[in-house]
């Protein structure tokens, strides 16, 4: 049984979930970016020396920080929004949030075919959720 | 082709795929069975940690992050983006192949438009190049091409 949200609680939920999801990929993507490629680190020091890797990089364990609170803000999030609204809603937010934040932080080179893809991702999922 | 990716990576980028919406799902499921959780009632999170869908569906989604980075470590997060998207198109076929459920006009709508977008970002380069990167990944490409 769905409590009955305000809207204003409603909006909050999902602006909160995605702002956290935005801000954790961003800085995972930008410490992953930073130590390189995790299959050739892999290669020469074991999967163990991969992971001990990734834990040893701060802006690692801020975004997963981030990533944590999401997964439980996004749980607090389903308890009061149905999945219906919530999902494709937090997921476009997210994809918008990404895109833009990765090209002004990351410095990606979101080009055209990139933003295309991110509005037919966006309106792809809201259809989907019908 | 530059930054071509190598069979393994395909494979990473299918895993984003599939263990983020399957994940996702068992969670959902889960927290259905778990009951409203609002912030007078927070201890149910905890509850929520013994329900074997929320279990199954947490071991999936520490797939997805493990094959999430690692795909990030190669390639720009607006190129991962739509293969984490496509997760939803595999879960919509799922629900019609498998489980045999109606989809509406507007569903197969969303997986063409998906399924769009990941053709557009395939296309195109997998990893923009910074000016200071350009050893390393120099590098990387000798050792990656074939």
């Amino acid at each position: 049984m769905m409590k009955p949200a305000t809207a204003m609680n409603t909006w909050s939920a999902i602006g909160g979930v995605a702002a956290l999801a935005i801000l954790g990929e961003v800085l995972i993507a930008s410490a992953m970016r930073g130590l390189g490629d995790l299959d050739i680190i892999r290669e020469k020091s074991g999967l163990m020396g991969a992971i001990r890797a990734v834990l040893s990089s701060p802006v690692f364990l801020a975004g997963a920080l981030c990533m944590a609170l999401n997964f439980f803000a996004m749980l607090y999030a389903l308890s009061i929004v149905d999945l219906s609204l919530a999902a494709p809603a937090i997921a476009s937010l997210t994809y918008i949030g990404n895109a833009i934040a990765a090209k002004i932080f990351l410095h990606e080179n979101v080009d055209r075919r990139r933003w295309l893809a991110v509005l037919f991702v966006c309106v792809g999922v809201v259809l989907l959720s019908h | 082709m530059k930054h071509a990716l190598k069979p393994s990576q395909y494979l990473i980028l299918i895993a984003v795929m599939l263990t983020a919406s399957v994940g996702d799902t068992l969670l959902s499921r889960g927290m259905a069975q778990v009951g409203t959780v609002d912030l007078q009632h927070l201890h149910l999170l905890w509850n929520a940690l013994f329900n074997p869908f929320v279990i199954s569906g947490i071991v999936l989604l520490i797939g997805f992050f493990a094959s999430y980075m690692t795909a990030l470590s190669w390639a720009d997060l607006t190129f991962v983006m739509p293969a984490t998207a496509f997760g939803y198109v595999v879960v919509a076929l799922l629900s019609r192949f498998w489980l045999h459920e109606h989809l509406s006009a507007y569903r197969w709508a969303g997986i063409g438009l998906i399924v769009c977008a990941v053709g557009f970002v395939a296309g195109g380069p997998s990893r923009t190049e910074h000016e200071d990167e350009h050893h390393e990944l120099d590098l990387m490409d000798s050792g990656a091409g074939r």
